[in-house]
């Protein structure tokens, strides 16, 4: 990512104020990193939360029932291999080669959707255990944060199609490459997200 | 065996008694009026092309205005009643309302006049004059922009719809747990107010991440950060606050969604819930929101004194530390909100210091202020007499608001009327004038005429009278104990004739708004005489008056370039402009009508999960995200005007650009 960051500012600084490519001073950049801000605050109110509730289990599973260490470590690496392949994306789009761009950018789909899916066994394995949302406090804060996490993903999943058939049909335009751009920001956020999640949930979780 | 596709509701959710069938037939009848009319005068094509779709901030801050001052009507109808029914029950009467109509009417109340009148009024105020004051031709994102506008717009016609079909919540404007829980409040109150403001919440996060890139990036040349007008700077307070505290509101109402739809128990009385987690992050928000409104209207009255002391503003330096000082501070005072609840004694101390403190930097406005008013030669014009009632009014908030922020204090007065009084001394008089302050200001540059001087005086006496007339009484109702929210009380509390002589208060304040409705309608009437031809009325210091009235939808032809603070106010004074350098090319942003769908989207995802028609809300959300996909792939969303087209324009106003 840091050469990726380098061969931008190089270029935003030769090219017209606010093209697409300076992307720390342009305004969909600046207004991204914002928007990033903003998405931070609302997690740490769902991590606050979490903390506040952790201990209400109310009698049914508590964190060392639920947490399946190997499973979630799996699922780490799978997140973290996405973003690695959404950042080879991005060096290929910054020296214009589309082809693997492209199938960079699958990849780093294919990972994000494994890793929904994984979440999702994860959830429904619980949910037929016997450990419902509707259980306890901490249940709910559980499933609330790592829930919320896992549609940020699916969302970025969706951003993530329609930039790829952009960038398929119309090759490397300006506005792509914000998005692009804008996209491994989000991706990476969510894995520095995620990290957390699996530091306080998981991790704290087990002990 | 339909049950999948009409959700929860039901008939028997529509008949709620003659007062509020009164509402229901006022709206619809309303509603029946305004689109017989579009129809009858053939306006729809040109109020889809001229407004809906347009992209232009001026526009959009005008919709923004005319929704809130609908919901003002509204809200105010609500305080009305609220009035009347105190005024009446006492004993054996119980007055005119239900216990559970009027819990529903001052939940409406709250709701309705902190997100959709002083929020709309605010971004509305924002839209019309902060690009204008920057220099710039627009803000920086013109569709997300229109995209806010329509979010906050669904939901204002969510509470609205509440009124026909079905019920809006019965437990206050925060919604605090458990009664707000599904327990407790089981019908669709509790969700048309969740999902209301949730709707235009993501808005007003987005507008904020709006305003703070056009601050940053679109200031013209020469305008450095100080150098921005007053108003630029409380703006870039207010959002910054916008885009921290907002998600916070967006996470909580998400945790009680939730609990009232999935049944999860974040703050439920049972299973682990802690509805004291809920109060704390309500507050967290709450809090900065209140500064949120009042910042730009303390930017206002900077503008105001200062363009009718015909004086530079006294303290600029001083002015934004202290703007800066309050945005950070008032993250750090939610707890004085509920000192009853029990935190400590060490932790009441610090918040209660905290909130002390954050008193010194708006005093040092209020200096500011004074000491501009000092020497200069005061116009005593509409907009400063909003400001002296502002700032006589705000002071008395203020220190009764030091004096709640003493716990002990405080343990005595908590919900009790004394607190009601505080609240709407420093919201209606330092929020609401200086929003009624601006919007006479910039009227003319709006609209290109100006509003009547003597009828605009008018209202102010009316408002500043019947507001203490109005609250007085509460103050010392409250010290007398009389809590709030009371829809009956004993006789032999003698509190009968003070709420009687507030309900005369809030008539005196109606009187007020009828007039600032004559004062609208005789304008319009007479805006041949009332015209503005100068672009100038006010004798202003700032760039926006720098562009004819009413501005055009380019707000400058050329781009302006500053040197000082007051950039237009010395050129008038060396005869210089400005405007320098040749015509550019600019390009505008096409019309779309992405914004009126996304908010129609989200219209009616929000009625589908407040019915749990969740195939409706399926259809809703997928097609929300078809158009923003879609969206993507436009490639024409701007047009470009040409150097050669610039010149004619800047020719076909008529007018030397500047002085």
């Amino acid at each position: 990512m840091s050469s990726a960051a380098t061969t931008s500012t190089a270029k935003g600084r030769n090219a017209p104020r606010q093209s697409a490519e300076g992307m720390s001073s342009s305004k969909s950049g600046v207004a991204f990193w914002i928007y990033l801000m903003t998405d931070c605050v609302l997690f740490a109110t769902l991590f606050a939360t979490y903390i506040v509730l952790k201990d209400q289990t109310a009698g049914s599973a508590t964190s060392r029932d639920i947490v399946n260490l190997p499973f979630v470590f799996a699922e780490t690496m799978v997140l973290l291999l996405s973003s690695l392949a959404s950042g080879i994306a991005l060096l290929y789009a910054h020296a214009r080669k589309l082809r693997p761009t492209l199938i960079w950018l699958l990849a780093t789909g294919l990972l994000g959707a494994v890793f929904v899916a994984m979440e999702l066994y994860e959830f429904r394995l619980l949910v037929h255990e016997g450990h419902s949302w509707r259980d306890s406090a901490y249940l709910s804060a559980y499933f609330g944060l790592v829930g919320t996490h896992g549609l940020h993903i699916f969302s970025g999943l969706l951003w993530l199609g329609g930039t790829w058939l952009y960038l398929k049909k119309r090759g490397f335009t300006t506005r792509v490459m914000s998005r692009l751009t804008m996209f491994t920001m989000f991706w990476h956020f969510l894995d520095l997200v995620w990290i957390g999640i699996f530091t306080i949930v998981y991790l704290m979780g087990a002990l | 065996m339909l049950d999948w596709l009409t959700g929860r509701l039901d008939p028997s959710y529509f008949w709620h008694g003659w007062v509020q069938f009164g509402g229901q037939a006022g709206m619809v009848l309303g509603l029946l009026t305004l689109i017989a009319g579009l129809t009858y005068f053939k306006k729809w094509q040109w109020l889809w092309r001229e407004w809906l779709t347009t992209q232009d901030a001026k526009k959009i801050g005008i919709m923004y205005i005319v929704v809130s001052v609908v919901m003002l009507l509204r809200g105010f109808g609500d305080a009305i009643m609220m009035k009347l029914q105190q005024a009446l029950a006492s004993g054996n009467s119980s007055g005119f309302l239900e216990g559970e109509h009027f819990q529903q009417v001052f939940t409406a109340h709250g709701t309705i006049m902190i997100f959709f009148v002083a929020m709309g009024l605010m971004f509305g105020l924002i839209n019309l004059v902060l690009p204008l004051m920057l220099g710039a031709r627009d803000v920086a994102f013109p569709t997300l922009n229109s995209i806010s506008l329509y979010l906050f717009v669904a939901g204002a016609v969510l509470v609205n719809t509440s009124l026909i079909f079905g019920e809006f919540g019965a437990v206050g404007w925060l919604a605090y747990p458990p009664l707000s829980e599904l327990a407790y409040s089981p019908g669709p109150g509790v969700d048309y107010w969740l999902w209301s403001i949730q709707i235009a919440g993501v808005g007003s996060t987005l507008s904020g991440i709006n305003f703070i890139v056009t601050i940053l990036k679109m200031r013209c040349k020469g305008m450095t950060l100080m150098k921005m007008p007053i108003f630029a700077w409380s703006v870039l307070g207010a959002m910054m606050l916008v885009v921290v505290a907002f998600p916070i509101l967006t996470a909580t109402l998400f945790m009680l969604s939730l609990d009232r739809t999935l049944g999860m128990h974040f703050f439920t009385a049972d299973l682990g819930g802690n509805a004291m987690m809920y109060i704390n992050l309500i507050w967290a928000w709450g809090h900065p929101e209140v500064y949120i409104l009042v910042l730009p209207a303390f930017g206002i009255y900077s503008e105001v004194v200062a363009t009718l002391s015909r004086k530079r503003l006294f303290g600029y330096k001083s002015m934004v530390w202290a703007l800066m000082a309050i945005t950070v501070l008032s993250f750090l005072v939610w707890v004085h909100h509920f000192f009853t609840m029990g935190a400590g004694g060490n932790v009441n101390a610090f918040f209660g210091i905290m909130t002390m403190v954050i008193a010194i930097p708006t005093g040092v406005k209020i200096f500011n202020w004074l000491f501009t008013m000092y020497k200069g030669r005061i116009e005593f014009m509409t907009p400063m007499w909003w400001f002296m009632a502002f700032v006589t009014t705000f002071l008395v908030g203020g220190a009764t608001g030091v004096l709640l922020a003493v716990p002990a204090i405080d343990f005595q007065v908590h919900n009790s009327l004394f607190l009601v009084a505080h609240f709407h001394n420093t919201i209606i008089s330092g929020v609401l004038f200086g929003y009624f302050a601006g919007l006479v200001y910039w009227f003319p540059k709006i609209f290109g005429f100006r509003l009547h001087e003597r009828l605009g005086k008018a209202a102010v006496s009316c408002w500043i009278i019947g507001f203490l007339v109005t609250f007085v009484p509460l103050y010392i109702l409250g010290i007398m104990g009389a809590t709030r929210r009371l829809d009956h009380y004993d006789p032999s509390l003698g509190w009968q004739s003070l709420f009687i002589v507030s309900g005369v208060g809030t008539m005196i304040i109606a009187a007020g708004v009828v007039l600032q409705i004559v004062n609208l309608a005789y304008s319009i009437w007479k805006r041949h005489e009332l015209r503005d031809n100068t672009g100038d009325p006010w004798g202003g210091r700032t760039l926006e008056w720098s562009v004819p009235s009413p501005a055009p939808h380019y707000n400058f032809v050329r781009e302006p370039r500053v040197a000082t603070r007051d950039p237009f106010w010395e050129a008038k004074q060396n005869g210089s402009s400005v405007f320098s350098g040749p015509y550019r090319a600019f390009s505008l942003p096409s019309n779309t009508g992405l914004g009126v769908y996304i908010g129609g989207a989200a219209l009616v995802f929000g009625f589908a999960i407040i019915w749990h028609l969740w195939w409706l809300a399926l259809v809703a959300f997928v097609s929300g995200v078809v158009l923003l996909v879609r969206r993507t792939f436009e490639e024409d969303i701007e047009h470009e005007i040409t150097a050669e087209a610039a010149r004619k324009l800047d020719g076909h106003v008529g007018r030397k650009a500047a002085v």
